[in-house]
């Protein structure tokens, strides 16, 4: 870490982190009103309890975008945050807000809630993901527009990467998205039109490009690989996202009143959308290969590989799997959909957050990477978490074909309350996925307080100048050309100070600005 | 990715380029479909009605276990077709005689719907149900 006011990422990641284990205590919930029918009935009705679910997810999510364009824009830019003062009253704004709405939402009847904050007003509640009241609503705008003034003007201020642009854009996009939350025509067909405008072109349009920046971030930082590689990487990424994500919202427009040409549009655009996620899987992989050094941080490359993968699975193949018309006529609104949704988010979303706690956390407290011991609990946690949301998606799925053949292909459809009785065991089985998922997490968590022998940072060790790490022997192979820091560096435990240039964008010769090197052994 | 012909710059301006050009093309299509949506969402019959009745839906948050047109939670029946599976008075009298109180089945609330509410909940329904859907759901069943 470089600059003091990057620290304000950590409160908004400590509390995505608690957010998250409740988010979870809340899946947990509604996984076991899916079997035990008035479970928590009536204190805690379904649509409540997958109120909070959905919405503290989103809720935590943004709080770790929130928290690495702190940690990341300062970092890029190359200069202290232009507000930290401003970050933290806005951390406690959303906090607050947050833990309010989530109370309302559990303390009275939501219509209740609706009548008290002023829905009569400006009706925006009761639509799915947006059933926050208006105060919450605009709460959230408000908070975003303080992020992105905070950032942008530090990244004005500062150097400009082509991270952080893509950063920025992305919470640009976020934010103008979100204005459709407020739009809530009286014609439903109008509504779910906008309302995608929110839903999809947030999580398969804007949130793709945080994504791609946070994880080249990390991969620059973990893998030590040229930042024009990378750049490229991620502009190839992005540009593959937006081209089929953008008209692939069409796969929404099937069955809603819509024209029927939104069937040929949206199927051939978001059968695409799997690409951008095949080749972030290829990037990853191939960045983590051509790795010039070894970070210590092993465990926060495996997140950034993970989050690859399972994005690609979860968002790729399972959004395909129902995405062509034909097909979604039969699955539309079944459990199939519930099973991409949770693939799909806890990879893509949910990972990369995880992703970029792990890569920032042990700097932000003062060490290169967490111990060994740390690590290897991290690491468990990170293969019980993703494979216990792999089984919860398969069943799922089990659950969302077997529901397809029974209530709709079959000559003799049963009605959908006897077909759920149908499903009941892989609703348990699902159940069980999620008390696993939820040990992970725990374990997840007891992973920040395991000691071990962890190396600390100094001056000669400085993380984020994307040269920590043990070089590798073959550092200097194909395109890779060495850095004119790294030619300077002629003796071990030598420092080089202050190498600075402005032409790092387009630069023939990539050229490396950070402020202190690691010496590098096998020249 | 060491090609000196691809270059990053190209990749941005791909991007660039490539997603300013898509969502232009995604706005004139949102206003073709602006133009069409009168012809399938027979906007004429959205009587004050159907208006407070989807306010019913929306402050009761039916959505959090119902789907609406395939969309919402798949917890209980898609209601986008009630109105042709069950009719008028069997959702009112089912909307009264909840919950049920069947010893593990699953629970929808007594939401104490005025008797106006329901009469305008089943306009906003009926309403739904007469969207041109290209056909949507397979069957009667949802």
């Amino acid at each position: 870490m470089q600059y003091q006011s990057q620290l304000v990422a950590k409160p908004y990641f400590i509390a995505a982190i608690g957010l998250f284990i409740a988010q979870i205590l809340f899946g947990l919930i509604v996984g076991a009103q899916y079997v035990i029918g008035d479970f928590l009935f009536p204190e805690i009705p379904f649509n409540v309890a997958r109120m909070v679910h959905t919405n503290l997810l989103v809720v935590w999510l943004l709080f770790g975008f929130m928290g690495a364009a702190y940690y990341l824009v300062p970092e890029e830019s190359e200069r202290e945050l232009y507000s930290p003062r401003l970050a933290m009253i806005t951390f406690w704004v959303f906090l607050v807000t947050g833990a309010l709405t989530i109370i309302g939402y559990l303390a009275v009847p939501y219509a209740t809630l609706a009548a008290m904050t002023g829905n009569d007003i400006l009706p925006t509640m009761g639509r799915e993901f947006l059933e926050q009241p208006l105060i919450t609503k605009v709460g959230i705008l408000l908070v975003v527009v303080s992020l992105l003034y905070n950032v942008t003007m530090t990244t004005l201020m500062g150097r400009k990467t082509s991270i952080t642009i893509i950063l920025l854009m992305g919470l640009w996009g976020l934010a103008f998205f979100w204005l459709f939350a407020f739009y809530n025509p009286a014609n439903l067909v109008l509504d779910k039109y906008y309302w995608w405008w929110v839903i999809h072109l947030w999580v398969e349009g804007v949130w793709e490009l945080i994504m791609a920046a946070l994880l080249a971030f990390v991969l620059i930082k973990v893998t030590g690989v040229d930042r024009e590689v990378i750049d490229k990487w991620m502009y190839i990424i992005i540009a593959l996202a937006l081209i089929t994500g953008i008209l692939g919202t069409g796969h929404h427009y099937y069955w809603i009143g819509t024209p029927g040409y939104w069937q040929w549009i949206g199927s051939i655009f978001s059968a695409l959308e799997p690409i951008p996620f095949f080749v972030m899987t290829l990037f990853a992989f191939s960045m983590v290969n051509r790795r010039r050094r070894d970070h210590p941080n092993k465990i926060a490359t495996l997140w950034a590989l993970g989050t690859a993968v399972t994005a690609f699975l979860g968002a790729g193949v399972w959004g395909f799997m129902h995405t062509l018309a034909p097909v979604n006529y039969y699955t539309h609104g079944s459990q199939i959909t519930a099973a991409h949704g949770h693939l799909a988010f806890y990879g893509a979303y949910v990972m990369v957050v995880l992703t970029i706690i792990s890569y920032t956390m042990p700097i932000m407290r003062g060490r290169v990477a967490n111990s060994p011991q740390a690590q290897l609990w991290e690491t468990w946690s990170f293969w019980l978490m993703t494979v216990s949301m792999v089984v919860i998606t398969l069943l799922l799925t089990g659950a969302g074909v077997m529901q397809v053949w029974l209530q709709r292909i079959s000559e003799t459809p049963m009605s959908f309350m006897a077909t759920q009785d149908e499903l009941a065991t892989f609703y348990w089985l699902r159940l069980v996925g999620g008390v696993v998922f939820f040990i992970g997490l725990i374990i997840y968590v007891i992973s920040f307080f395991i000691k071990g022998d962890v190396t600390l940072l100094s001056a000669n060790n400085q993380e984020g100048s994307e040269k920590v790490g043990i070089p590798k022997a073959d550092t200097f192979k194909e395109d890779i050309q060495p850095t004119i820091a790294e030619m300077k560096v002629e003796q071990d435990d030598v420092p080089v100070a202050q190498i600075s240039t402005s032409k790092m964008e387009e630069s023939p010769v990539p050229v490396e600005t950070s402020t202190q090197e690691m010496p590098l052994k096998d020249k | 990715m060491s090609s000196v012909y691809f270059t990053k710059s190209a990749a941005r301006n791909i991007f660039f380029g490539g997603s300013v050009f898509f969502f232009l093309l995604f706005l004139v299509l949102t206003f073709d479909t602006t133009r069409k949506l009168p012809k399938s969402d027979h906007r004429e019959n959205l009587t004050e009605e159907v208006v407070r009745g989807k306010h019913v839906w929306e402050t009761n948050n039916c959505v959090g276990c119902h789907s609406l047109l395939g969309e919402g939670a798949y917890f209980a029946p898609e209601l986008g077709n009630v109105y042709t599976r069950r009719g008028e008075a069997f959702i009112k009298v089912w909307m009264q005689a909840m919950p049920t109180g069947a010893p593990g089945r699953r629970q929808m609330p007594q939401f104490n719907l005025t008797d106006e509410q329901l009469d305008d909940l089943v306009a906003f329904l009926k309403w739904t149900s007469e969207i041109d859907t290209q056909g949507w759901p397979p069957n009667i069943e949802g």
